[in-house]
């Protein structure tokens, strides 16, 4: 469904931050891609989703293919319309709009469906919002900003949803309801997703496969449970260790062990 | 109580048309940021348009306004394509240098096309007195107000309600959250731009229809800056206030203040007594205001959850 070969991205047109990485995300799927920070995630989703463009990034090769439409040099909001849509990392709603109308502005693109039935959809898996529909979305808590956020991406009618730490400041409760949802939509609504996220445990939990970024490409991919059990990814992203207990940091050869990888 | 009703009827109508006039402003400013000092300058072209429709061309007032409105959206979307995207993403000041600009390239249109001397409109809204709480008011200043309000709540149903309203508001809070919605963030800054043409070249036909079309209008238009610095430069609610108070204060001041001072000489200077107070008051509050409240009545808070 989509596949990414080779991207490279500049920001600035100086820094260097995908250094040709390569992906797919078959449909039907949920994918996670895990990483440390800065090694590139949330710059992958918005070189899919054609945000790079607003801070100054620019995809300078490597092709991004949705179906059979190449849409590496396309404009936001015809990704929007061909059916991607992204959540924007730390929610990002609009504050001064009721969480009605952030729902309302997701459909922008959206002028054919019924927009009583997809507030309808949105309001069926986020109950908490429909309580809340007439209220400023800025005050809205953490968690029910992030289900607005989400809510707010499903009324452009996605095939692919990316999600950019949707457990992002969250109480541990809320970010398993919302990971929750994440695979019902997947599920019930047949949504393929692509989830970024820090909480590795959390997002293979979720997800059928996942690729491991470091440094602007990725270095480890495979099904979830594979990933779950690999040792790399056991030390450096769920914090086990071969043991299964706390090791002393003389002897954890981290340097030696990410270096294989890059 | 007669000259109190008057006076009160004629700053109510001021006050509607720079409300008009600042809408265009605010709308501009919640979009892109962009401070437009022309808005003032683009009553002129509503109003010299109108006239040159009506009088020079000898159109149907009717289609004289049509042609205004489609010089105001021809001139927004002017403007925004051709001065102001070119500047996204540069220092506020250049933008507020180009518009500052912009509002001599505006004046100069008008002295080359029609010249300096005041031209009297032919009345095309009814301007008959009609008695109100037994003062005699004219006509045509209830239909301004009338008018105006009839136009500030068509704008507030297309914020509230239309799609496009509701993806300017988006805009306006978030430009990377609405450009993922597939929001395009150009076409609500020139839809911004489109809108305050309007808002100010129909403040402009207003204007001209109660006094005369001249450049005085252009020192009319400028008093869009104490309106919006008083209600807030980014809130409807604060031009609706903002505009009715400022037109009170012109009028009141005009009579009361003017009556109270005509005595006063100061050596030579003020020879017949010091007038004129109208011109002052409003930017008097302006600097207080910027002193005491500098968000304005209704400026916009910054959310922050506790």
């Amino acid at each position: 469904m989509l596949a990414l070969s080779n991207v490279e991205v500049i920001y600035d047109k100086v820094i260097l931050v995908l250094r040709g990485l390569s992906l797919e995300v078959r449909e039907g799927e949920v994918v996670a891609l895990l990483g440390a920070n800065g090694a590139g995630k949330s710059t992958t989703l918005k070189a899919i989703s054609g945000l790079l463009p607003s801070e100054d990034g620019e995809i300078t090769s490597g092709s991004i293919r949705f179906g059979e439409t190449r849409i590496e040099h396309r404009d936001a909001a015809d990704i929007v319309r061909l059916g991607i849509s992204q959540v924007l990392e730390g929610r990002r709603i609009f504050a001064h709009l009721t969480p009605d109308e952030n729902l309302r502005a997701g459909a922008y693109t959206s002028r054919n469906g019924s927009l009583k039935d997809d507030l309808a959809l949105v309001y069926d898996y986020f109950p908490r919002l429909k309580e809340r529909r007439k209220q400023t979305a800025g005050y809205l808590s953490g968690g029910e900003q992030q289900m607005l956020s989400i809510g707010r991406a499903l009324m452009a009618h996605p095939k692919l949803l990316m999600l950019d730490e949707p457990s992002l400041g969250l109480a541990p409760k809320l970010v398993t309801e919302i990971f929750e949802i994440v695979g019902r939509l997947n599920t019930e609504l047949g949504t393929t997703i692509l989830v970024v996220e820090q909480n590795a445990r959390l997002a293979l939990e979720v997800a059928h496969r996942g690729y491991v970024m470091e440094g602007g490409r990725i270095v480890l991919d495979g099904p979830a449970e594979e990933l779950e059990r690999n040792p790399d990814v056991q030390e450096f992203y769920l914090g086990l260790t071969e043991t299964g207990e706390r090791r002393s940091y003389r002897d954890v050869k981290h340097y030696k062990r990410r270096k294989r990888w890059l | 109580m007669d000259i109190f009703v008057q006076l009160t009827v004629a700053g109510l109508s001021d006050g509607a048309i720079l409300a008009l006039a600042a809408l265009g402003f605010v709308i501009v400013y919640k979009a892109s940021g962009v401070i437009n000092f022309a808005q003032g300058h683009f009553l002129l072209i509503g109003a010299y348009v109108l006239f040159a429709a009506i009088v020079d061309w000898g159109l149907h007032w009717v289609l004289g306004v049509l042609v205004a409105v489609l010089v105001a959206v021809t001139l927004g979307l002017v403007v925004e394509r051709l001065v102001l995207r070119p500047l996204v993403g540069q220092p506020v000041i250049s933008v507020i240098m180009v518009t500052i600009g912009l509002t001599y390239i505006l004046l100069g249109i008008v002295l080359l096309a029609w010249g300096s001397t005041p031209l009297a409109l032919p009345a095309f809204i009814p301007s008959d007195t009609v008695g109100i709480l037994g003062a005699e008011v004219g006509e045509n200043r209830l239909w301004a107000i009338g008018l105006v309000v009839v136009a500030l709540i068509g704008f507030g149903l297309f914020f509230q309600r239309s799609r496009q309203g509701i993806a300017m508001r988006a805009v306006a809070d978030d430009q990377q959250a609405a450009l993922a919605m597939g929001i395009s963030v150009r076409r609500v800054f020139a839809l911004a731009w489109i809108l305050a043409g309007v808002s100010a070249v129909g403040a402009g036909m207003l204007l001209a229809n109660l006094t005369s079309v001249s450049l005085d209008l252009a020192s009319f238009g400028l008093l869009v800056f104490p309106v919006v610095i008083l209600g807030g430069l980014d809130s409807v609610l604060g031009v609706v206030v903002g505009g009715a108070l400022i037109g009170l204060l012109r009028q009141y001041s005009a009579f009361y203040l003017d009556r109270e001072l005509s005595e006063i000489r100061i050596g030579g200077i003020a020879e017949n007594g010091i007038t004129g107070t109208a011109e002052l008051v409003p930017y008097v509050a302006l600097v207080l205001i910027l002193l005491v409240k500098p968000y304005g009545l209704f400026g916009q808070h910054r959310i922050e959850r506790v």
